[in-house]
This record gives C-alpha cells, structure tokens and sequence, in this order.
C-alpha cells in the first residue's frame, strides 16, 4: 500500500472513531442536563396530573444504555428519532434547517475566504507598510468585537437608517435566489467580518513563513516580481496551514453561528437547537450535536486530506 | 380653525398626511397633544376600518417546540396565531364582560350550577363542515379528561358534566360558580371539529383567517376566510413573524419589515416612541412581577417578618426604574383595577420605620436569601438588588442569589422559599385566587394556607349579588395584602408598538396582548 493510501485510510478511520466518541459524550452529557422535560415543556403552567401525564407519554424512564444503542443504530440509519415537544420527526424537521445554514455558510464562505486570502497576499505583498497595518488593525477590530454587537451595529446603519437590506433575514421556499441573498446580506457581512481576520492572518503568517525558504530567495534572484514569486512559488506551498484554517472557519459558519441566527431570525440549526436545549428536547439537542460533531470532523478531516495530498515528500517516496 | 385641525384629522386619517406632521401642525395650532390624538383617533373611525393588504406582526415568545394544538398554547405566538384560526364560545369584551362568539346568548339557572349556551347557527369551519353542539361537548372534553395535557385543564375542574341539548350546550358545575363565561373565554378552548381529537393541530376552525403556512417558531402566513360569520379581519393576509430578540424586534418595526411589536422594552420605550412613523401603545394589564415568600417555611411562617419585608419595598421606585414607568404599583394582592369587582384598597407605602418594627417584633436576625433570575421577569435582578437597598435603610439585610434562567421554573419557583417571579394575571379575581392562593391550589406558589379565605372564596364564586361579591372580594384582597405570602410592588402594562402603516388600536383592552390577541384581526393596513 503507497505511504498516502495508508495515511488517508488511517485519517478516516480515526475520524469515524471520534465521531463515536463523540457520541457517547453528546448522550451522556444531554441525560445528566439539569431540570425534566416534562417540566419545561408545560413551563409555569404545569400541573401534577399533566406532568404524569406526559412523563409516561415521552417514556423517559428506560435505562440509559439501552436508550443509547437504540439511538446509535437509528441514527446510523438516518432515524434520528421523534422530538419530544413536538411529535416531529427530527430528521424531517432538521433538513430544511440544516439547508438553510449550510446555505448561509456557503455565501459567507463564498464572500470570506477569497476576501481573506487576497487580503493576506496583499498584506504580505506590502509587509510593514500602511496597506498591511491597515489591513490588520480593521480585521483585527472586528474579531474583537462580539458578534451580535456587529450586528446591532450593521443593523442599525444599513437597515434601519439606509434601508438598504432587511434587518430580518427571513428566508422561505417561495423566494427567488436574489430574494434570499438580499435577505441574508447583513447576517453574510457580520459572519465575513467575524471570520475574515483569522483566515487573513494564517494566509499572511504562512506565507511569511515560506518566503523565508531558499527556493524564494532563488525565484527573486531570478528576477520574478513580487506578486509571482508569492504567488507561483510561496502560496502553493502554504496551502496546507491555509486550507486548516479556512476549514476551521468554514466549521465554525456552520455550528457556530448560533447568536447571529437569532439576532437576525434566521431559521437555521442554532435557533432550532436553543429552543429545543431551553425546552430539555433531549434527542434534538442530541442529534443537532451529532451534525454538528459531523460538520467539524468531516471538515477538519478535509483539511488534513489537503495537507496530505499537498505534501510532495508522500507522493514520491524514497 | 377647528374645522381645519378636522380636515387635517380626516387627511391623516385617509393617510394622506403623516401622524407626525398632524400633531406638528396641531400643535402650531395650539391644540394639546391629547385632544390632537383624540381627533385623530375620532376621524380614524370615521374613515372606518380599510380593507385588504398585509398585516404583519414581529412577536416574542414563539419557539420551535410549538404546537398548533390549542390545548397546548403557553406563548403569546400561541395566542396569536390561534385567535386568527380559531374561536371559543364567549370572549372578553373591550368593557371586560362578556361578549357572545360561538355561543350567541348564555343564561345560569338561579343557583349558578347550570350553565346553558346557545350556538351560533349556520357557522362552518374552513373544512365547510358544520359547528355542531356535539363538538363544543368533545372539545370540553378534551380539555378536561384525564389524560390531556392542556394547558386549560385546571379550570375544567369544577365542571362534572357538559352535554349537547339540540342546538345548546349545558355545563353542570359541581359547585356555583357565577364565573364560568370568563372561564369558557380561556384561549385554549377553541372549538374544533370533533373536539380536535382527530387531529388537533390540524389548525381548522371558526376564526377569521385560515392558516396557510405555519413553520413553528419562525414564521406564520393566514389568509382572510371568505365564509367568516362575523366582521372580523380587516387584512387579506397577516403574517406573524417570530422575533425574540428585544433589539431586533424593534429594528424590524423601524426598517419597516413589520407593522405590530409586542413587549417594546420599557427601558427604550420612550426613545422609539420619538422615531418617525412609529407609535408606542401602553395597556395596563393585570400581569404583575413579584416576590413570593413560602408562608410555611422560616422565617417567612413568621407574618411579622412579612410584613417587615413588604414595608421594606419601595413600590414607587420599582415602577420608575424597573418598568420606568410602564406600570402600576401593586400593594400586595395580585388584584388590580384590570379585573371586574375591584376595589380600592390603603395603598401601602414604603416606610422603613415599620419594617425595623415588624422585625424586631417577630425577633428575627442574620440575613435572608432571596432567589432569583432574569428568566422570573425582566429586570428581576435589578428589582432585587432594589429591594436590598430599600431595606438596607430599614436595617435589614437581604441576600441576593442570582441562579441560572435554565430551569428557574422546575428549580426556584414554587421550591424555594423565596424568590422573583411572575403572574401573568387571569380575567377574574376567582380565577386568580383559585389558581394560586387557595390552599388546595396547583399553583400556591405562597404556600398561603388560610381556612377563612378559602371559605370565603367558594362563597364568593356562587354569590349572583354583584355588590356583595364585589365586598367579598374586597376583604379577601385585605387578608391577602395583610397576611399572605405575595410581595407585588407593581403590575406591568403592556408595551406594544404600531408603525403608521396600519391603523385601528385601541388601548387599554382588557385581557392578553395586543389587543387581547385581537390585533392582526382588528388592525387595518391604510391605504
């Protein structure tokens, strides 16, 4: 077997054996959650009888390990279960929302990392100078700043002085594609800003990095112009620290954009998992935990994969 | 010059000129703002309600855990979005009676133990079925079997037996009960084919609008129901949008991506009041925010230490800075002149002196704990630390402990002895205290045990005499204010919003929100 394959197999199977780690931590930690479903679901207005009622209505009380295998081999079949609040089939509810946030973390990925790569080139390009200071003073500014502060703020300015985007990014089915863009403006430029600093600093710092390197030292020798010397010879060899990061972010636009997706109403997979943490929905909060461990270790894996296959060293063993 | 204001009026009215711009040129012309309003409203109604457009509402309270099954309403989203799809016998009136929906007339028999109400004829639901008396029979049912898990089930209790008689519908109550129109007004009680037992989410009803799409905790589209008995529904189509944050909310209601806001928070009330086009609607309610003592627990067993710690409460202040000033004072019964047979009583006032008294006569000293959360009621932290400093001055020292909103209504109220909570208020003094101050009660969240209230309560519920029971209700109001376990420093309004795109709210309404839920159906989009 070629060095690659084998360190590929390796990579996957060691993500799959996380992912089943996780699972057993999502379990056990969404059974020892505080308060009672029961009780949160009827809230203030709860009364014996109706307790009692829908205790032994939801079947909360078989032992856990054999509520978890039960869960593990329906999950592995795409049976996620039925939310508890509701009577909804969970896999049924959660893909429409699960659509939704992987299409907004697709515009902001879209929008972002070409936004956070030509920005690191261009800082590298002007290393020192005002454009590089400038650059990172901004991206720097805006990760700095809460989230949902950014997005007061844009809202304020944008949609309720200018009107130039809505400030609720409600999307439904019956939009057309511009519609739903126009609606997700504000949420994409406060996911953009949040993001862009992170991405903007790796491109930079690795690029650095391999500036350093000999090879380069040849390339400018050889009388190449700055930009062709980062960009034929030192970027290609700073994609694998690049493609990490950019595949942390893409991660976290898609599980962490909970307090965005309630600033601005969007009916994503964060909102759907507050309410149904808020509510003790114990086998949503449990399969949103399972997607959401899927999204990062798939993505991180990804990255690695990237990594691997960039490495000319593997391709050619000795 | 009066005939001039009255064109204006007329020309604001139709929408032709902007409320702002009317009051400014009001008052140039000398007129206060309340008569100026006043005129307006006047020619509002004169051009009368408009047909047609879109009405659209950004809500708190909605979650994705909802159901569209009345029985299991708990949010204002609930409320809404039920009353646009669906109808109870009777409802509240704008006067606080009782007014005829499904039921066109009602009588009592002499002991008030027999109830007969006499359906609407000729009514369909959305599926084109008929309301039939067996339904409402099915739909109490539902409500009061059990092994239901509404939300109405506590006040079905006093009723033994609902049968239909023709085109009637007889309630045989266990005990008198001269209150059971306002019971039958509750916002669970939608009457739906076969009682809702065959689907009970299935969202058809009697209401003014049918539902075209209802996406949980996000989004809701009704439309206007042609064959609607009634002249309810102004708008073609009334979208509810569900926003929870305070801050967007009130950004969606100023970019103008909705018509109608519930709880504008008191604190920026006043500053959105000022921007354009936006007016803020202020309704005292009977929803009150307070600190609740378990009567049996030490040292709040001790009516001394109660009272100690209602002196120590500078209900005024709480009022100004807690709901700065979108409220009422309370003066420790959760009874308020929202409800029908009230009756002012001494308000108590904040006095130190009789505290440190009360205090040393139950002999109590060290500190006391109170609990709370933001989750109990907006601000309640900030309430509490309040409190503390009134009674610091009175030389008592209170302990706040802060805890989790996570689970504060399994973990706090009703178990601990003391902490903040809330009342959203009922539409009758029988209802409120048989709720929470009986000592059978599901919810003595005061642990408040006292066998002269308790009779006087039953007493009261089967007294036709309005002016006695009005009396009785009023020394009950006293034991409670005197002896009982609720601390009510103030009674919030609720405050709510319009943009100058629709027109028709009317302050003051009793009941629930936004016009008692009615907004979507009673607001008109202006031309």
């Amino acid at each position: 077997m070629s060095p690659i394959v084998k360190l590929l197999a390796q990579r996957i199977a060691l993500s799959l054996l996380l992912l089943l780690l996780i699972s057993i931590v999502i379990f056990a930690g969404t059974i020892v959650l505080p308060g009672d479903v029961a009780q949160s679901i009827l809230g203030q207005s709860a009364t014996p009888e109706a307790l009692a009622n829908l205790r032994a209505e939801l079947g909360v009380n078989d032992p856990p390990v054999q509520r978890y295998f039960a869960w593990l081999f329906g999950a592995m079949q795409g049976d996620l279960g039925t939310a508890l609040t509701s009577g909804q089939d969970i896999a049924q509810a959660l893909s429409s929302r699960f659509w939704n946030t992987l299409f907004l973390a697709f515009w902001a990925a879209v929008v972002a990392v070409p936004l956070a790569i030509f920005l690191g080139l261009l800082a590298v390009r002007f290393k020192d100078r005002w454009p590089d200071k400038m650059i990172s003073a901004v991206t720097l500014a805006s990760i700095s700043i809460p989230e949902f502060l950014i997005g007061y703020v844009l809202m304020y300015f944008i949609a309720v002085q200018l009107r130039w985007f809505p400030s609720v990014a409600m999307v439904n089915d019956s939009m057309s594609l511009f519609e739903k863009l126009n609606a997700i403006a504000l949420p994409i430029a406060v996911l953009t800003l949040v993001v862009l600093a992170h991405m903007m600093r790796m491109t930079r710092a690795a690029i650095l990095n391999v500036m350093q390197s000999a090879y380069i030292e040849t390339a400018e020798l050889k009388g190449l112009n700055a930009f062709q010397v980062i960009y034929r010879h030192a970027f290609p060899n700073a994609i694998a620290p690049i493609v990490n990061v950019v595949m942390l972010n893409l991660a976290y636009l898609v599980v962490g954009v909970v307090v965005i997706e309630v600033v601005f109403v969007y009916p994503g997979m964060g909102q759907y998992l507050v309410d149904h943490v808020s509510k003790r929905d114990v086998p949503v909060v449990q399969a949103c935990g399972l997607i959401f461990a899927a999204v990062y270790i798939g993505l991180n894996m990804i990255a690695d994969i990237v990594a691997i296959l960039s490495n000319p060293r593997l391709r050619h063993p000795k | 010059m009066n005939r001039h204001m009255q064109y204006l009026a007329s020309q604001a009215a139709a929408g032709k000129l902007s409320r702002r711009d009317f009051l400014g040129k009001a008052a140039a012309l000398g007129f206060t703002a309340v008569s100026a309003n006043l005129l307006l409203s006047t020619a509002a109604k004169a051009a009368g309600p408009q047909k047609g457009g879109t009405i659209r509402l950004g809500l708190q309270g909605g979650s994705t855990t909802d159901s569209l099954d009345p029985a299991l309403v708990t949010n204002t989203v609930g409320l809404m979005v039920t009353r646009l799809w669906g109808e109870t016998l009777v409802e509240l009136a704008d006067d606080g009676g009782i007014e005829g929906k499904l039921a066109e007339s009602y009588e009592a028999s002499a002991d008030a133990k027999t109830w007969t109400f006499k359906l609407r004829s000729g009514v369909t639901y959305s599926n084109g079925q008929s309301v039939t008396a067996d339904d409402v029979v099915k739909t109490m049912e539902r409500h009061s079997g059990e092994d239901t898990k509404s939300g109405a089930l506590g006040i079905m209790r006093g009723i033994k037996d609902v049968r239909a008689d023709g085109d009637s519908v007889v309630f045989e109550l266990d005990s008198p009960n001269a209150d059971l129109p306002y019971l039958l007004a509750d916002y669970h009680l939608i009457i739906q084919p076969n009682g809702g037992n065959d689907d009970p989410a299935a969202a058809i009803g009697t209401g003014p609008y049918i539902m075209k799409s209802a996406d949980m905790g996000v989004r809701f589209v009704a439309e206007k129901n042609p064959n609607y008995w009634g002249d309810l529904g102004n708008a073609d189509t009334v979208e509810i949008i569900v926003i929870n944050d305070d801050t967007a909310r009130v950004a969606a209601l100023q970019s103008g991506q909705v018509d109608v806001i519930d709880r504008v928070p008191p604190r920026t009330a006043k500053l959105v009041d000022r921007a354009p086009n936006i007016t803020v609607h202020s309704t005292s309610a009977a929803g009150h925010y307070v600190f609740i003592m378990h009567c049996n627990t030490a040292p709040f067993d001790n009516n001394d230490v109660r009272m100690a710690l209602k002196y120590g409460i500078n209900r005024q202040e709480m009022v100004d800075k807690i709901l700065n000033g979108y409220g009422t004072v309370g003066n420790d019964t959760p009874i308020n002149a929202s409800y029908p047979m009230y009756t002012e009583l001494e308000q108590r006032q904040f006095d130190p002196d009789k505290a440190m008294h009360h205090l040393k006569k139950a002999g109590h000293d060290g500190s006391i704990l109170l609990r709370t959360s933001d989750n109990s009621f907006p601000g309640a932290p900030d309430a509490s630390a309040l409190f503390q400093q009134s009674l610091s001055s009175a030389g008592i020292q209170l302990d706040v402990k802060r805890e989790p909103n996570d689970g504060y209504w399994s973990e706090v109220w009703n178990a601990k002895p003391f902490c903040t909570s809330y009342w959203g208020g009922r539409p009758t003094q029988d209802q409120m205290f048989t709720t929470a101050y009986l000592s059978t009660a599901d919810w003595n969240d005061t642990r408040f045990n006292n066998e002269q209230f308790d009779q006087m309560l039953v007493a009261a519920r089967g007294e036709l005499d309005v002016a006695k029971r009005t009396q009785m209700y009023a020394d009950m109001s006293t034991i409670l204010r005197d002896e009982g376990g609720l601390i009510c420093p103030m009674f919030n309004d609720f405050v709510e919003a319009t943009t100058d795109n629709v027109d028709g709210f009317v302050e003051g309404i009793p009941g629930q929100v936004l016009m008692n839920g009615y907004a979507a159906s009673k607001l008109w989009v202006k031309a």
